[in-house]
C-alpha cells in the first residue's frame, strides 16, 4: 500500500506554518494523568500524524482540539483562538472550521447515506436543496459511493461507512480533519482506499488532516510529520525519514512493532516463581 | 411517504388521546359544562339527609327524572334543603308527592326517590316537596331498636 | 472494617449527589435554558410516533384486560353486599385515580423507557453524540430535548387511553356478560366521579409520572457507559428507578390529592 502513495517531495510546503498549537497542556481524567505538560504544533495543509501505543490519549487529544474536553491547563491555539476559553457559541463557529471522522464512523442511524452527508449542510446553511443535492453528491463521488446515497447506515461494510463518514466531515470544506484511528478494524483492501483516499483528499482540498492512530507502516506512508507520544509526553518527533532512523528504545518498539522493551509484555506482577512458590504446589 | 404515515398515525394518536380525556370528563365523571336547560327546580327539606350529595340522581319509580343540584341548611328552620333539578318533560308531579331519601344497595350511593301523590295539580318551578321522609341512619336505627329492647 | 464501610458510603452518596446533579443538568440544558425552536417540530413529531404512537397496542391490551379483571372482581366482591351496581363506580374510581395513570407509567417505562435508554445509550456509544457536536449541533437541542417533550405529552394521554380501555372492558364483563345494568352501570359512574376530584388528579398524575419516567431514562442514557454492557446495565437501571420512583411519587401525590395531609 505504501508504494501507491509516496510522499510527495515536489509538493511538500513549508512545515512552519502553524495552523494549530498546544502549549504546555496538561490533562487529567479522574486520577490519571493523560497528557503532561505536552506542546506540538500541527502545520497548515498537512498531513500530521499523532501516533502511540492504546491508551495513551490520542483521541482524547483530538477532543482536547474539538472543545469537547477542557484541558486542566495549557493553551490549544486554533489561528490564535484559544479554544477552551470560547463560550459555547463561539466554539460551535470554531468547530464549522472542522471536520472529524469518528473511529465507528458515527453515521446518524436514522437517516440514510445522502441525509447523513446533507446533515452539515443543512444546519449550518440555507442553500436550496438542489444546491445541498449537488454537493452531496460531489462529496459522495470523491469517495467512491455516489449510487449508495439511499443506503441506511446499518446497510454499509464498515469500509464503506468510513468513507461515508469522511464524506460527511468534508462536507462543508472544513481547515481541519481529524481522523480517529481511521484504519482500525479494516480489511487490507478497504484499508489501502482509506490510506489513498486520506492522501488524495488531502492534496486536492488543501485542508490540514490530523491522523489519529497506531497503525505504523500506513500512517507512515503519507504523513508528513509525526508525533509519537507515550506516557503522556512527546517521545519522539519528526518527518517519517527522521522517525525511522531514531535509535531511542521506546521509539523503536513502537515503530518496529516488537512485542517487548520499554513498554513491557508482562503487566507488573511478582517474580513468577515466587507467586507459585506460595501457593505451596511446590513447597 | 413514511414520514407522512408517521405524522398521520401521530395525529391519530393525539385525537384519540385527547378524545379519551373529553370521554372520561363528560361520560364518566358527567360533567356539565353547560347546566342542563328545559329542566325546572323543585325543594325538599329533610330534617336529615344522610349521605346524599349533589349529583345524586333523583327518581320515580327507579326511573332517574332529574338530580340533586344543591343541599344547603336553612338557617330558620334547622333542616337540610335540597334543590333539585327535574328534566323538562317530567312535567307531571302532582302536589302530595312525597320524597324519600334512599340508598341503592346495602353501600350504594343515596339517592332521592319520588313517590306521586294522586293530586291533579303538579309542581312547577321553585315548588316545595312538603311531605318528606329523612335518609335512614344506622345508628338511629340500632338505638331505637335498643330502646324498644329495653321497654321490653 | 467500620471506617472503610462508612467511606464507601460516604462515596457512594457523594456519587449519588453528583449523578442527581448530572440529570438536573441535562433537564435544564435540554429545556430551560435552551427554548425549543420551531425548527424542533418535525423532531417532535418523529418521537411521539416512537413513545407514544408504539406504545400503544401495549397499553390498549393491558387497559382492556386490567379492567376486565376489575369488573369481574369487584363484582364478585360486592355481590356479597348486594352492591354489585356499584362495580361501575369502583372501576372507574380505581382506574382513574390509581391504575390507570401508575400502571401506564410502568409500562411506559418498561416499554418507551428503557427504549429511549438504549437508542440514546448507543449514539453515544456509536459517537454520534460527539458528532453531533462537532458538526456544530448541540445533541441536547437535537436529540435530548425532543425526546423530552415527546415523554411528556405521551405519557397523560396514554393515560386517557387506558382509563377509557379500562372502563370498556370492565363494562363488557359487568354489562355484558354478569348482567348488570348498564344504566346502573354508567349513573353510579357518573354520580361518584368527579372531574376536578378524579380526572384531574389522575392526569396530574400521568403528566408528573410521564415527566419522571422519561426524564430518568434519558439522563440513564445519556450519562450511560458507551459500552455494550453499560447499555445493558442503563436500560435495567432505568426500568428500576423509574418504577421505583412512580410508585413513590404515586403515594406522595396521592397522600396530597386525597389524604388532606
Amino acid at each position: 500500500m505504501g508504494q501507491d502513495t509516496p510522499i510527495d517531495k515536489a509538493a511538500v510546503m513549508p512545515l512552519d506554518d502553524i495552523i494549530v498549537e498546544i502549549r504546555n497542556m496538561t490533562f487529567t481524567r479522574g486520577t490519571r494523568q493523560i497528557f503532561d505538560d505536552i506542546s506540538l504544533k500541527i502545520p497548515r495543509g498537512r498531513i500530521t500524524a499523532i501516533m502511540g501505543p492504546s491508551g495513551t490519549g490520542k483521541t482524547t487529544l483530538l477532543k482536547l482540539i474539538g472543545g469537547q474536553l477542557n484541558p486542566d491547563s495549557g493553551q490549544i491555539l486554533l489561528d490564535d483562538q484559544n479554544i477552551p476559553t470560547l463560550n459555547r457559541r463561539d466554539l460551535f463557529i470554531v468547530r464549522e472550521r472542522m471536520g472529524m471522522l469518528f473511529q465507528s464512523g458515527a453515521l446518524f442511524t436514522d437517516m440514510n447515506v445522502f441525509d447523513n452527508v446533507a446533515f452539515p449542510i443543512r444546519v449550518h446553511t440555507d442553500l436550496p436543496e438542489e444546491m445541498i443535492r449537488d454537493v452531496v453528491l460531489m462529496k459522495l463521488q470523491a469517495v467512491g459511493l455516489r449510487g449508495a446515497t439511499a443506503l441506511m447506515p446499518s446497510e454499509l461494510s464498515g469500509g464503506m461507512a468510513r468513507r461515508v463518514a469522511l464524506a460527511r466531515a468534508i462536507s462543508l470544506d472544513p481547515d481541519i480533519v481529524m481522523y480517529d484511528e481511521p484504519f482500525t478494524g479494516q480489511d487490507p483492501i478497504a484499508m489501502g482506499v482509506l490510506v489513498n483516499l486520506i492522501k488524495k483528499l488531502n492534496q486536492a482540498l488543501g485542508h490540514t488532516s490530523i491522523i489519529v492512530s497506531h497503525d505504523i507502516q500506513e500512517t507512515l506512508s503519507i504523513a508528513d510529520y509525526i508525533y509519537v507520544l507515550s506516557d503522556g509526553k512527546v517521545i519522539a518527533e519528526g518527518t517519517p525519514e527522521v522517525l525511522k532512523q531514531q535509535d531511542s528504545e521506546q521509539v523503536r518498539q513502537f515503530v518496529d512493532g516488537l512485542p517487548d522493551g520499554p513498554v513491557p509484555f508482562h503487566y507488573p506482577a511478582p517474580q513468577l516463581m515466587e507467586e507459585l512458590m506460595e501457593g505451596g504446589v511446590f513447597k | 411517504m413514511r414520514t407522512r404515515t408517521v405524522e398521520i398515525s401521530v395525529g391519530l394518536f393525539m385525537i384519540v388521546g385527547f378524545a379519551a380525556f373529553i370521554l372520561l370528563a363528560l361520560n364518566v365523571s358527567g360533567l356539565n359544562l353547560t347546566p342542563k336547560t328545559g329542566g325546572y327546580k323543585l325543594y325538599a327539606q329533610f330534617e336529615n339527609i344522610g349521605g346524599l350529595t349533589p349529583r345524586a340522581k333523583v327518581s320515580m319509580s327507579g326511573v332517574q327524572i332529574g338530580e340533586v343540584r344543591s343541599i344547603s341548611l336553612d338557617p330558620q328552620m334547622l333542616v337540610a334543603e335540597v334543590e333539585m333539578n327535574i328534566f323538562a318533560d317530567v312535567d307531571f308531579i302532582s302536589t302530595d308527592s312525597s320524597a324519600m331519601i334512599l340508598t341503592s344497595g346495602l353501600l350504594g350511593q343515596q339517592y332521592i326517590g319520588i313517590i306521586p301523590g294522586g293530586d291533579m295539580d303538579v309542581l312547577g318551578d321553585g315548588d316545595f316537596i312538603f311531605d318528606t321522609q329523612s335518609a335512614l341512619v344506622l345508628e338511629d336505627l340500632v338505638g331505637k331498636f335498643l330502646m324498644n329492647q329495653v321497654g321490653d | 472494617m467500620i471506617l472503610d464501610k462508612l467511606q464507601r458510603l460516604g462515596h457512594r452518596g457523594l456519587s449519588r449527589c453528583a449523578a442527581f446533579g448530572r440529570s438536573g443538568q441535562i433537564l435544564f440544558q435540554s429545556i430551560v435554558a435552551r427554548p425549543a425552536p420551531v425548527m424542533m417540530f418535525p423532531l417532535l413529531i418523529k418521537q411521539i410516533y416512537f413513545v407514544g404512537v408504539l406504545s400503544l397496542v401495549i397499553i390498549v391490551v393491558s387497559g382492556a384486560f386490567i379492567g376486565m379483571v376489575l369488573g369481574l372482581q369487584g363484582y364478585t366482591i360486592l355481590v356479597d353486599y348486594g352492591s354489585e351496581q356499584a362495580v361501575g363506580q369502583m372501576v372507574a374510581l380505581s382506574l382513574l385515580r390509581e391504575l390507570a395513570p401508575v400502571v401506564t407509567a410502568l409500562l411506559f417505562a418498561g416499554r418507551a423507557g428503557s427504549a429511549l435508554t438504549a437508542e440514546i445509550g448507543l449514539m453515544k456509544a456509536t459517537e454520534q453524540l460527539a458528532s453531533l457536536e462537532m458538526i456544530g449541533v448541540d445533541p441536547y437541542r437535537r436529540i435530548i430535548a425532543p425526546r423530552l417533550y415527546a415523554g411528556f405529552i405521551c405519557m397523560p394521554l396514554l393515560s386517557m387511553i387506558f382509563a377509557v380501555v379500562g372502563i370498556w372492558g370492565a363494562a363488557l364483563v359487568a354489562v355484558d356478560w354478569l348482567g348488570i345494568h348498564s344504566g346502573a352501570y354508567w349513573a353510579n359512574m357518573q354520580q361518584a366521579v368527579d372531574f376536578r376530584e378524579d380526572v384531574l388528579n389522575g392526569l396530574i398524575k400521568a403528566v408528573v409520572f410521564g415527566f419522571i419516567v422519561t426524564w430518568i431514562a434519558v439522563y440513564q442514557g445519556y450519562d450511560c457507559v458507551p459500552t455494550s454492557e453499560g447499555i445493558s446495565q442503563a436500560t435495567t437501571r432505568t426500568v428500576v428507578y423509574a418504577s421505583l420512583a412512580v410508585l413513590g411519587f404515586d403515594f406522595v401525590l396521592t397522600a396530597l390529592m386525597f389524604g388532606d395531609l
